[in-house]
């Protein structure tokens, strides 16, 4: 016993990074799920609260490429406003058009915190369950998607960036709609996505548009990027290839997220299928 | 002794700041991550208890962790770096030397110990943590390239800021 006792306070270095690295791995192990540590992240009070002054100082530095994009954007409204028109009939009326029922609400909110150089990446944002934000809702920006929602709390939640090895939304071809699936590759380079399981005879061609199909949480025709490179192999039904992505997503300010209404409804019908 | 903890504070909350509001956006080439916090751990004095010193690299990686919302990862790389750092100081350091030489700083231990000692402790950590963050072992090839190159990133900078507090009189 006494030798044992010697043992161990000889070798305590070693018995004390055992229990350390065995309590810091459970750690890592059991919250590096999808479902995210309640605390030990970045909607805790107190990094989220730090992250939105160090943003908030960060914002000045980037006023005047924030405000050329307003400035485009606002342009861009204009064109469709309907005094922008002119106007060839004299009679006028308006209708109150039962036809069109609103589907997806955008949300705007200011991205807090972001990354784009590791293996798993997240978006924190500054809105949250109080303005309405729920979890597995998407995510855009005005060059393209972002990603899906994984964690809310009452004012912030975290998105699950499409740089993620766990992200994978449907896309299609903008040409002649043809369907796969967008997904981040092995090389971990934030501007390159690959696209999956396009069937043979799409025929893509180099610079194509790739949007979203409107099957996930997306509209339909959300732009994701082109197409850069054609890893044409033979033989198979499917086609891979890579595409450059139009969001910077090491520069992104503000985003849009996604609530699509009737998303509930479509997956309680699809539910009932499977039983 | 309480300057020894004030200056360690100070340190500690100096490092955390550093790494988490600018570092962390830096990256070369997509291959080159610095992650200079670990500097905290380097610099704590010799005569740290075995205990206090896991102690200190526990809490230190679980603060950056809760930045980069990765529970655990950089708690267990940070553990590993102090066991690391605790077998290179006994096989390097004469354990009668401690009187005069309190802190494993460059401007007391000079810079062949320093950059030695630097550049192992920071590959062990560099290695541990890309490993177990992607969890594969099918890009090793891309994986040992960012080891070292985020190593080099990191030491450099750990050079710069030992160059940049250096005081002469503490050299012997």
């Amino acid at each position: 016993m006494r030798n044992l006792l010697i043992f161990i306070t000889k070798y305590n270095a070693f018995f004390l990074f055992v229990i350390f690295e065995v309590l810091s791995l459970v750690i890592y192990i059991k919250y590096n799920s999808f479902q995210k540590a309640t605390f030990i992240n970045s909607s805790n009070k107190i990094t989220g609260d730090l992250y939105t002054r160090v943003s908030g100082f960060y914002d000045y530095l980037k006023l005047r490429e924030v405000n050329d994009n307003l400035a485009r954007q606002n342009a861009e409204l204009r064109n469709q406003l309907k005094s922008s028109f002119y106007v060839d009939t004299l009679k006028k009326h308006k209708v109150t058009d039962t036809i069109y029922k609103q589907q997806y609400e955008y949300i705007v909110a200011k991205v807090i915190n972001n990354s784009v150089n590791r293996s798993n990446n997240y978006i924190t944002i500054d809105r949250g369950s109080k303005e309405g934000i729920t979890k597995g809702i998407g995510v855009i920006c005005d060059q393209g998607i972002v990603g899906k929602v994984i964690y809310v709390s009452d004012h912030y939640a975290i998105i699950q960036s499409l740089l993620h090895k766990d992200s994978q939304f449907s896309a299609m071809l903008a040409k002649n709609k043809e369907i796969g699936y967008i997904e981040w590759n092995d090389r971990l380079d934030p501007h390159i996505a690959v696209l999956k399981d396009v069937s043979n005879n799409a025929q893509p061609k180099l610079g194509e548009l790739v949007v979203t199909s409107g099957y996930s949480l997306f509209p339909a025709g959300i732009p994701i990027g082109r197409i850069s490179s054609l890893q044409t192999k033979t033989g198979g039904f499917l086609l891979n290839m890579e595409v450059k992505l139009s969001v910077d997503f090491g520069d992104l300010q503000y985003v849009y997220v996604v609530n699509n209404k009737f998303a509930h409804e479509q997956a309680a019908l699809e539910a009932q299928k499977k039983e | 002794m309480i300057k020894a903890v004030f200056v360690n504070l100070v340190r500690f909350i100096a490092l955390v700041f550093l790494q988490v509001f600018l570092l962390k956006n830096i990256t070369l080439y997509n291959l080159s991550t610095p992650y200079l916090y670990i500097l905290f751990i380097l610099l704590l004095p010799f005569e740290t208890p075995n205990v206090l010193l896991f102690i200190l690299a526990f809490i230190l990686g679980i603060t950056i962790d809760a930045f980069y919302d990765t529970p655990g990862l950089h708690a267990a790389s940070c553990v590993l770096l102090a066991f690391v750092r605790i077998l290179f100081i006994s096989i390097t350091v004469q354990k009668d030397g401690f009187d005069n030489e309190p802190e494993p700083t460059l401007s007391i231990m000079g810079l062949r110990w320093f950059f030695t000692y630097a550049l192992v402790l920071t590959l062990f950590h560099h290695f541990f943590l890309f490993n177990l963050e992607a969890f594969n072992i099918s890009e090793l090839q891309y994986m040992i390239g960012r080891v070292i190159m985020s190593s080099l990133f990191t030491v450099f900078l750990m050079l710069l800021s030992g160059l940049l507090f250096f005081r002469r009189k503490e050299r012997k």
